[in-house]
């Protein structure tokens, strides 16, 4: 009971998982514990995948839920109860950082690095889910978006994470399809 | 189909208009600009020997010879997006532009709320709402499975929506597509007519006014507003835009679409409705193959 006052007085707010809230843009404009700033999310893009942060200029980070990152092109003021901006792009708040399947689909075409290319075959158990070996990765273990040649292009197909000579298929079970 | 009956005195060769309502749809998708052009996403078709035929009044909607269109290789990267054919229709009437702030009141599931979207090359605010919790996870579902990020979603009651949760005060464009009889869905879902009753048409015919009332109201002066329903029933469709005439500053405007139609109605059952209502369109299944739907495209004036 007695640190009621201590809880409201403190400068670090608590996140409010009901609601958006926009990302500081650096870290040093932090006021909520535990939020990530828009400077560090294109930073990963970048670090990890090789997508320029010039690929996410008009485009704007939220937080809603615990650690789950939203990426929104249109206008709304923060903070906002709705249900839902533009699409879930990230899930911070854990040890390794997860991009999404649909946003690696929408914008893993700016991908240069950790990219797995994937024949037909591989590609379509990639979509159903399954996890499969997969020796020839010589890059960096972790989250990789897989893809294939779709009409002349590479086309994302979604998230995966490559450890031990295996690709583990990320795809939710709402997205999987018997192609 | 009795249902229909009452439908013979102002139906054009009406026995082909129920011969038609017998007969089952096909499969359409429509093409999912934001992930892929056109011209890409045939490529794909090709590729996975999936034959097509693109609709000649629209280049982005196509008729799909397969039985399961969700299980394609365009299907699972978000190119193409099952949607029926005349559903494509009210937001190429709408004619959103990059940039814009567009109201679509009853979004769910997400079909035209998308293809405003991609209209405008997704830059711009969708404002996506629904009244029904259950049906916006599916409205989520395909807006992230498509690409879209310029939707924002709500969950309100249309008729008395508040824009107090964002920073504008009004919209460049609302559509309508309110909930109906869905009699024009009759060759897809062949229970549509099930719980057909005058008093069904009564009772969502109000609730269609005061959504129709409220997109007026909250679209900008010059803006614009479609209304469409797929339902035949005169007191969901002209009676509706005739309401919105009587109690809302709007005119009801031409479009230009290259479909067979015929005009609106001016009278029903007794009642007159104003002589600009010719202006809308009704589209009957056996015009050019496809479900049923009623569009009418209005101009808010001062």
């Amino acid at each position: 009971m007695t640190d009621d006052s201590d809880a409201d007085a403190a400068e670090i707010e608590r996140n409010d998982g009901q609601r958006f809230d926009r990302l500081p843009a650096t870290p040093a404009e932090r006021t909520v514990e535990g939020r990530v700033s828009r400077e560090e999310v294109v930073d990963y893009f970048d670090d990890r995948f090789g997508m320029s942060p010039e690929t996410f200029d008009d485009y704007t980070f939220w937080e809603k839920g615990a650690g789950k990152i939203w990426i929104y092109g249109g206008e709304a003021p923060t903070p906002l109860e709705i249900e839902a901006i533009g699409m879930t792009c990230l899930r911070t708040r854990q040890e390794h950082w997860k991009p999404t399947t649909d946003f690696v689909q929408r914008f893993g075409g700016h991908a240069t690095d950790c990219v797995i290319e994937l024949d037909r075959e591989e590609a379509r158990a990639f979509a159903t889910g399954e996890d499969q070996e997969l020796e020839r990765w010589e890059g960096d273990w972790g989250y990789l978006i897989g893809a294939h040649e779709v009409a002349g292009q590479f086309e994302p197909l979604g998230i995966g994470l490559y450890v031990h000579g295996e690709l583990r298929s990320m795809v939710p079970k709402g997205r999987q399809r018997e192609l | 189909m009795e249902p229909l009956e009452r439908y013979r005195p102002i139906i054009d060769d009406f026995d082909a208009f129920l011969e038609a309502c017998e007969r089952p749809l096909g499969n359409a998708a429509r093409v999912n600009t934001i992930k892929a052009s056109v011209e890409r996403t045939l490529t794909a078709l090709e590729e996975e020997g999936l034959a097509y035929e693109q609709a000649d009044w629209n280049s982005r909607v196509l008729r799909l010879e397969t039985g399961s269109p969700g299980s394609t290789w365009t299907s699972f990267h978000g190119f193409t997006h099952g949607q029926e054919e005349v559903s494509a229709v009210p937001p190429v009437v709408l004619d959103p532009q990059p940039g814009e702030r567009v109201w679509d009141s009853c979004a769910a599931p997400g079909g035209k709320a998308t293809q405003i979207a991609a209209l405008m090359d997704d830059r711009g605010t969708v404002v996506a709402n629904d009244n029904n919790l259950g049906r916006i996870s599916a409205l989520r579902f395909n807006a992230e499975r498509l690409g879209a990020t310029s939707l924002a979603v709500t969950n309100a009651d249309a008729r008395n929506y508040s824009l107090n949760r964002f920073d504008f005060d009004e919209f460049d464009r609302s559509l309508v597509d309110a909930p109906c009889t869905c009699e024009g869905t009759i060759r897809k879902n062949p229970d549509a007519l099930d719980n057909w009753s005058e008093g069904a048409i009564a009772s969502v015919a109000g609730v269609q006014k005061g959504i129709l009332r409220r997109a007026v109201q909250a679209t900008r002066e010059g803006g614009t507003v479609v209304y469409s329903t797929c339902t035949f029933a005169p007191e969901e469709n002209e009676a509706v835009v005739q309401h919105a005439l009587e109690e809302e500053d709007c005119r009801v405007v031409d479009f230009d679409i290259d479909l067979e139609y015929s005009p609106g109605l001016t009278e029903w059952d007794g009642d007159e409705y104003d002589s600009s209502l010719e202006r809308a369109a009704r589209i009957y299944p056996h015009q050019n193959d496809t479900g049923g739907f009623f569009v009418a495209k209005l101009e808010v004036t001062a």
